[in-house]
């Protein structure tokens, strides 16, 4: 049960009665119906302030997993033109990653893409968005591709994780990821990730390593999801709600942590609500973060990117007390 | 920095104080054994060859010669989140700390293998599961770093539950920070050999355990990204008993060796000495 959806229906019910009101005055120009649907529409807009002007971390969670929240295809959509390349060269075509070259306002880039479905069939056929190893071999391959050509590589990420099963375990899950987030530590091209819904432990991550990251503002990262952090920790999944308030996975306790530097607004009541806006709000982001990378010398990028990765997390030293690191 | 004799004689007391007890039962064939026996076989049953989880310090004192050179052997956690359910994040670290006699879930330094310098990480299950956050995923960096500058390979013998959830996503990070740190040894052309032990999943086996240029697994170690119990209730059914374990892993072509702990130093010795230009060392007895 989504608890946004949940929400979003007293909102629905309003929308059909402003909207049948409007309908029924333009029947009747003579009934003056312009009291009423004004009463209407401010309770509507008191009930969106109420419901999403101040969204709980649990609710951010499952904003994130709305089942019309853009996928990563609307924001490739709106490239100016894009090439869809398919295959890790070995076993087989992963629906849950998509993969090309395309164009950013003018600016090549190389597009890595994780891909959750619309419904059930998609959703099938894209395994709700958690890659298989072949699909980070074929992200693997595309890096290399990228830094062959001088693409900056432009990252979308939406999965709850990773694959769990038996053919991911056989075909070489941890070594699939473990390769991604190598080859994106030190591949010689502007790297810029951004997480547009959920961005679940190591398999976000495998694209997730880059010199900006940008988060939608409803969007999480997590180290798990917070019912898989419940259960390891306290056996219970059903303490969802409290895991995903400890984990501070939302956009701006990240940005707080000094991992994620943007946080691009959504429109209220969640990116779904008009999800041109989103996209023109992502790419116009990406396109200047893209422009403020291409400034950097190469060897400085990489050199930002090390140390960038280098500061996150501190530690204390008993024997004279320091505290060093930056989160 | 400590003497290494002060060094081993603290972690050694610490390790007799978290198992005590004469007599240790074999989880792999049920002989009852002697405590004492079992430790001078490198804590492998002598019936069945079970591999007992290592404690780091044993470990380290079963593959380095004699002087081992801790580094940042003082480093402790902080606590990015605040976290606290039962207990805080900094009273779990002070419990672990009792129990398990360690530090924190890894110990890394310096020291001479078989004749051949070589940069050792040895994680520790024993506290917090092995669980990677900033300190682990830091002595590692260094690890690499620091070998990387001393012109020397690396060996990392890894035991971990993953990513360790009270540091959140600064823990998940330390998969890149190990990862970048990583390519210093790699761009210094010097190998980098990881030795899983059981067990090794998630955070850790996903970064710096599987780049490794050779991977050795010990028996029956268990290895893999998604935990047990994740996949039995991903996918509805019973796991055959053999699923993540060091021989699925060399029959699905993941891992280069599984090499039984008594051959282990011998085994890392001979592969550095061929991957080394140079080493005139040969394979000790």
């Amino acid at each position: 049960m989504n608890v946004i959806v949940e929400r979003e229906k007293g909102l629905l019910e309003l929308e059909q009665r402003i909207g049948d009101l409007k309908a029924l005055s333009e029947q009747h120009p003579e009934a003056s119906f312009a009291a009423e649907i004004r009463a209407l529409e401010e309770k509507y807009a008191s009930l969106q302030r109420e419901i999403f002007g101040n969204l709980t971390a649990w609710q951010k969670v499952h904003m994130a997993r709305h089942p019309m929240r853009p996928r990563a295809t609307a924001f490739i959509a709106a490239l100016d033109e894009f090439v869809e390349l398919h295959g890790d060269r070995a076993f087989r075509d992963d629906p849950a990653v998509i993969g090309g070259i395309g164009r950013l306002e003018g600016r090549r880039i190389l597009v890595l893409a994780q891909q959750k479905g619309r419904d059930t069939k998609e959703n099938v056929r894209r395994n709700f968005g958690m890659v298989h190893p072949e699909g980070y071999r074929k992200g693997l391959r595309l890096m290399r591709l990228a830094e062959k050509f001088s693409l900056p590589i432009v990252t979308y990420i939406d999965t709850s994780g990773a694959d769990p099963g038996i053919g991911a375990e056989e075909r070489g899950q941890s070594e699939a990821i473990a390769q991604c987030i190598l080859q994106l530590t030190r591949v010689r091209v502007p790297v810029l990730a951004a997480v547009i819904g959920e961005g679940g432990s190591g398999g976000a991550l495998a694209f997730g390593v880059a010199d900006r990251i940008i988060m939608l503002e409803h969007s999480i990262f997590s180290i798990a999801s917070p019912e898989g952090c419940a259960a390891i920790l306290w056996k219970d999944a059903g303490k969802a709600e409290e895991a995903a308030t400890r984990l501070k996975l939302t956009g701006s306790d990240l940005k707080g942590l000094g991992i994620v530097d943007h946080i691009v607004a959504e429109p209220l009541g969640g990116a779904h609500r008009d999800v041109d806006a989103t996209v023109t709000s992502l790419l116009r982001e990406q396109a200047s973060s893209l422009d403020a990378l291409a400034m950097l010398p190469l060897e400085r990028l990489l050199q930002e990117r090390y140390a960038k990765y280098r500061r996150i997390g501190s530690w204390q030293s008993q024997s004279d007390r320091m505290v060093r690191g930056a989160t | 920095m400590p003497s290494v004799a002060d060094w081993l004689r603290g972690r050694k007391r610490q390790i007799e104080r978290r198992e005590p007890g004469l007599w240790v039962k074999c989880p792999g064939c049920s002989e009852t054994l002697y405590r004492k026996d079992l430790e001078l076989n490198l804590l492998v049953c002598g019936r069945c060859g079970h591999h007992f989880r290592m404690p780091a310090a044993d470990r380290i004192v079963s593959l380095i010669d004699g002087e081992f050179h801790e580094i940042a052997a003082d480093l402790e956690p902080r606590d990015p989140l605040q976290w606290t359910d039962v207990k805080t994040y900094p009273q779990k670290l002070a419990a672990d700390r009792e129990k398990s006699g360690a530090v924190e879930a890894v110990i890394a330094g310096f020291g001479s293998m078989g004749g051949i310098e070589i940069g050792l990480a040895v994680m520790d299950f024993f506290f917090r599961g092995g669980t990677m956050g900033a300190v682990v995923g830091e002595k590692i960096a260094l690890l690499f770093e620091e070998s990387a500058r001393r012109r020397v390979p690396a060996i990392v013998c890894t035991a971990s539950g993953g990513a360790r959830m009270e540091e959140g996503l600064v823990a998940l990070m330390q998969m890149a920070k190990t990862s970048a740190a990583l390519t210093r040894l790699q761009d210094a052309r010097l190998p980098y050999i990881c030795v899983l032990t059981d067990p090794t999943t998630g955070g850790v086996s996903a970064s710096f355990a599987f780049d490794a240029d050779v991977i050795v697994a010990e028996p029956k170690a268990v290895v893999g990204f998604a935990g047990r119990r994740v996949i039995e209730q991903t996918i509805r059914q019973r796991l055959p008993d053999d699923f993540q374990t060091a021989e699925f892993l060399i029959e699905h072509g993941h891992v280069d060796l599984i090499v039984d702990r008594h051959q282990l130093k011998a085994q890392l010795v001979q592969v550095l000495s061929m991957l080394l230009p140079g080493t005139g060392a040969g394979v000790p007895a």
